[in-house]
């Protein structure tokens, strides 16, 4: 057998200091690649070779990491997407009553992504679609790229034509993965605040897929463009004004390096309640949890769980003017700082930020990492509820099946911390929801 | 001499009636009497009783109600009929010239400003430059202007100077400093009150009566308390009563119904005659270019731009003090402040009073940190003009009394009088050891009560404090306040050595939860 004594041995390929100080605040010693380690916090670069058929890499009980290794089953826009659409039509055939469509064939409560289309393998049917409403915007992403890299919005037809299979003007697109694009329907009625256009940031732990635990980080926030949004076609251009995400704000005039724009969610709920009032506040909320969960639900079939592995997402949402959250994309966490500090210009947005990152790292640690010991993968991954700190239960698929005859148990705010969203309630407050 | 009080009744009585004649309720009072006439169940030979069943039972009797609280609310009780104006403004002669040289001493500021960078006070638009701003009204947070050459016209801590200097000239100061003397900074001899009466006062934050910010944290099950009150919540809106209202408020509004029972305390309600009002501000602010224009954006590019919760409604804080500057409504506040608008006067006409207008129109001159009493409310109301009637309605009730000199009890001096007097009486080692090492505790707590809070307090604590205010229409909860949170930080402040070291241990109240300070100060500490 072997001796369980000593530190947690560490290595990583990511160079930060909101990383490092948590390992060394825990007495963990760092060691290289090549040594015994026991915690290894990847880029995702080093996730596809550890995992990779041909390095026959094999981890032992005692080592952790951090990506699952085909977490892009989820990170990327394309395979996202079909992930949730094989999962929807899975529901619908076997007689789900989650699957169920209202008259005009959407679905009810998986109505979650705006629709989404693969270029340039679906680019007829994107066509179909665009010519019902040829008045509406459309968001073309590159699949492979992220920071907002690439992405343009389209009103014509003529503005993609390259990526149609029939077009005699350009060469056939390679199907290698950097060209591949998703177009999406543009969400063009966002919520305002202040009158200005924002996407929420979520950060999302999974410690297990099957059976699905996850943990939502309480300490999200919203990120709001510095222009003002206008839904009008000559504004298209400005990125500006359309786009939130950080990297490309940070570059507008109006980037302020003291909030970087950003808003906590215990500010966004106060401002629903107050001005729009308490039950659909919540309801955004519940929903928001849902579509989440419903995410991972999708993928979690098609997921290796491998049991070395634990995972951290940012997911971004928008949402529109009628209180509806729409998933736009789910990320890999760290990505976003990984990229800050590769370009000296850039530094780390903002104090809060670097906080904010170091503490969601802390308490990441704490339930993937038990008491900070040499982990055991062979147990059960149910941390205590002590050591939560920030993140709270999204869902417990364990415990859900095991109160699934309880009914009893519903109306008890934090009896059953996995089943539907713990009641916690200093920032957000989610209400038991009513989920089957 | 004591005003014989039906005498005092009757005046009120006639200043409430002279300021309603007139008023769009009374038209609409007279309206709806008329339209009554053809009810079936108004008789001719009980007219007058029927009608005022018919008032009664329509909800305009309630309106006529609330509009006279809030006179009350807002204007003080009358004082001797014989008492010349000025004594509503401020019955203490050196308290009324200490303003007077106070406001000297502003407009002399902004005057040479104005010379200094040659830009007039007041100056009309051109045309293309009116469009343009039309266009952009709803984000000139986008403007860029220059406003490098501009400087706030003063600072909370330069009023502060001012006020430390006050002295009333029929009061003898002994040179000797003794155990009677004040030890603070303010030395006027106001009365203030002490914990017992405050306890009396605030009676309903006691610690066995509920509270929002209290009574509905995580581990209270919201049966004890919050449904319940959310519920009488819910009562008092539909009966529209502003008195109770404000009784209610005094134990916190439920986030939800916060707006709609401010706007009933306040006696806002947003009617479309008011919508107009707002839009002729605004078309004003098209019109002409004012120098006091450059002072707000500067200050809202230098405050709320710059604050965590409230950058987002940057654009809503342009359009709210813009329209403030214009609006002459705001000039009635005048007979019952101590302060008084500056005048001034057309080119060339110096001295020649039909040449004189008030400076700027609605005779207030913002200084650094102004629009920070905007913010907060925008969490609230997201429609520009009810969100600006509500501010002028806090302004005229409430703030206009942090930045002027007086001795009413809830103006600024009091406030900090008070401040100190709590401090020196219930945690004197604290105070001795402060005024030791040079930090005097006032010095540190003036700007948070200048501001009411706003931009030190997270929001949601901010929101819960301001319910005070309104419940209890005075603003010395904020002296209290002040006083509680050096209380609570007394540990730490009792270590530091110098007044740069008192200010970090005080530099961040973002996580200062509001009720349980106010309550274990007032309810818990042993006096």
């Amino acid at each position: 057998f072997r001796i369980m004594a000593g530190k947690v041995k560490w290595v990583t390929d990511i160079e930060k200091s909101v990383l490092i100080n948590n390992f060394e605040k825990r007495g963990w010693i760092q060691v290289a690649e090549n040594e015994d380690w026991n915690f290894y916090w990847m880029s995702v670069q080093t996730i596809r070779n550890v995992f990779s058929v041909e390095t026959g890499y094999r981890l032992s009980d005692d080592q952790i990491v951090n990506h699952f290794p085909n977490h892009y089953e989820l990170t990327r826009k394309d395979l996202m997407v079909k992930n949730i659409k094989r999962y929807r039509k899975e529901l619908e055939k076997e007689g789900s009553p989650l699957a169920e469509k209202d008259e005009n064939g959407k679905y009810i409560y998986l109505d979650f992504v705006p629709v989404t289309f693969m270029l340039p393998a679906d680019y007829n049917l994107f066509v179909e679609e665009f010519r019902k409403n040829p008045s509406s915007t459309w968001i073309m992403k590159p699949c492979g790229k992220a920071q907002g890299k690439g992405i343009f919005l389209i009103n014509k037809l003529s503005q993609i034509k390259k990526w149609s299979r029939d077009s005699k003007t350009s060469s056939f697109v390679s199907q290698s993965s950097k060209e591949a694009y998703v177009i999406s329907l543009y969400i063009n009625n966002p919520l305002l605040i202040g009158g200005k256009k924002f996407d929420l940031r979520l950060y999302v732990l999974v410690s297990t897929y099957r059976p699905l635990r996850c943990y939502m980080y309480k300490l999200g926030f919203c990120r709001f463009c510095t222009v003002k949004y206008t839904p009008s076609t000559s504004e298209l251009d400005n990125m500006f004004v359309h786009l939130t995400n950080v990297a490309i704000q940070k570059h507008g005039d109006d980037y302020n390096h003291i909030h970087g724009g950003k808003w906590t969610v215990s500010n966004l709920r106060l401002y629903l309640e107050s001005t729009r009032g308490k039950e659909v506040t919540n309801k955004l909320f519940d929903e928001i949890h849902w579509i989440i969960v419903q995410s991972l639900k999708a993928v979690a079939p098609v997921m290796n769980n491998d049991k070395h592995c634990f995972e951290c997402y940012g997911y971004d949402i928008i949402i529109d003017d009628k209180l509806k959250p729409w998933l736009i994309e789910v990320k890999v966490f760290f990505f976003s700082l990984l990229y800050v500090n590769a370009s000296p210009s850039l530094t780390s947005s903002t104090a809060n930020d670097r906080i904010l990152k170091y503490n969601l790292i802390n308490d990441t640690l704490n339930i993937a990492v038990p008491n900070g010991e040499i982990p055991d993968c062979k147990w059960n991954k149910s941390p205590p509820k002590e050591v939560l700190g920030n993140y709270e239960v999204l869902y417990d698929e364990e415990m859900a099946q095991s109160d699934g005859t309880d009914r009893d148990l519903r109306g008890r705010p934090g009896q059953s911390p996995g089943v539907k969203g713990s009641r916690a309630r200093d920032s957000g407050k989610p209400v038991l929801t009513t989920w089957k | 001499a004591m005003l014989d009080p039906d005498r005092g009744l009757s005046l009120t009585i006639a200043r409430v009636v002279q300021r309603l004649q007139g008023s769009s309720l009374h038209s609409q009072l007279e309206r709806q009497a008329r339209v009554s006439l053809h009810k079936p169940e108004i008789k001719l030979e009980s007219l007058k009783e029927d009608i005022k069943d018919f008032l009664k039972t329509s909800g305009w009797e309630k309106k006529l109600q609330n509009a006279v609280y809030s006179e009350l609310n807002v204007f003080p009780s009358p004082c001797h009929p014989a008492a010349p104006p000025e004594h509503i403004k401020e019955p203490l002669a050196y308290m009324r010239k200490a303003q007077g040289s106070w406001e000297k001493r502003i407009l002399k500021s902004l005057n040479s400003m104005c010379t200094e960078l040659n830009i007039p006070l007041a100056q009309k638009r051109p045309v293309n430059e009116q469009k343009e701003l039309l266009n952009k009204w709803n984000e000139m947070g986008t403007d860029e202007p220059d406003l490098s050459l501009f400087r706030p016209v003063y600072a909370p801590k330069d009023f502060l100077e001012v006020l430390m200097n006050l002295r009333n000239p029929n009061y003898e100061n002994g040179e000797q400093p003794s155990f009677r003397n004040h030890l603070g900074l303010i030395q006027v001899p106001l009365k203030v009150k002490d914990i017992p009466e405050l306890k009396e006062d605030f009676s309903e934050l006691g610690l066995n009566i509920g509270q929002l910010g209290i009574d509905d944290s995580a581990q209270v099950p919201p049966e004890f308390f919050e449904n319940e009150h959310v519920r009488v919540g819910q009562k008092v809106l539909a009966e529209q009563d502003s008195a109770a209202a404000q009784q209610y408020v005094r134990q916190g509004c439920p986030t939800a119904l916060r707006a709609d029972l401010w706007a009933l305390i306040l006696n806002i309600s947003n009617q479309p005659e008011d919508i107009l009002y707002y839009e002729q501000l605004k078309s004003n602010v098209i019109q002409h270019n004012l120098l006091v224009d450059s002072l707000i954006y500067k200050d809202v590019k230098l405050t709320a731009s710059n604050d965590d919760y409230y950058f987002v409604f940057e654009d809503y804080l342009y359009q709210v003090l813009l329209c403030f500057s214009r609006d002459t409504s705001v000039l009635e506040h005048f007979t019952y402040s101590s302060a008084t608008p500056p005048k001034s006067y057309i080119q060339g006409k110096l001295g020649m009073e039909e040449y004189a207008v008030f400076y700027p129109p609605n005779g207030v001159i913002p200084f650094h940190g102004f629009s920070m009493y905007v913010a907060p409310l925008c969490f609230l109301y997201h429609e520009p003009s009810k969100l600006y009637q509500i501010f002028r309605e806090m302004y005229v009730r409430f703030f206009f009394r942090l930045h002027s000199i007086s001795s009413h009890p809830s103006g600024i001096v009091s406030l900090c009088l008070l401040f100190e007097t709590l401090l020196q009486t219930h945690l004197p080692q604290l105070f001795y050891h402060l005024r030791e090492i040079g930090a005097q505790p006032l010095r540190i707590s003036f700007k948070w009560m200048v501001r009411a809070f706003s931009g030190y307090l997270a929001t949601d604590q901010l929101l819960l404090l301001w319910d005070r205010i309104l419940g209890y229409n005075s603003l010395e909860i904020l002296a209290v306040l002040a006083a509680a949170v050096f209380a609570f930080r007394a540990v730490n402040l009792m270590e530091v050595t110098s007044l740069a070291a008192a200010e970090a241990v005080l530099a961040d109240l973002s996580t200062l939860k509001v009720m349980p300070l106010l309550q274990i100060f007032l309810f818990a500490t042993v006096t």
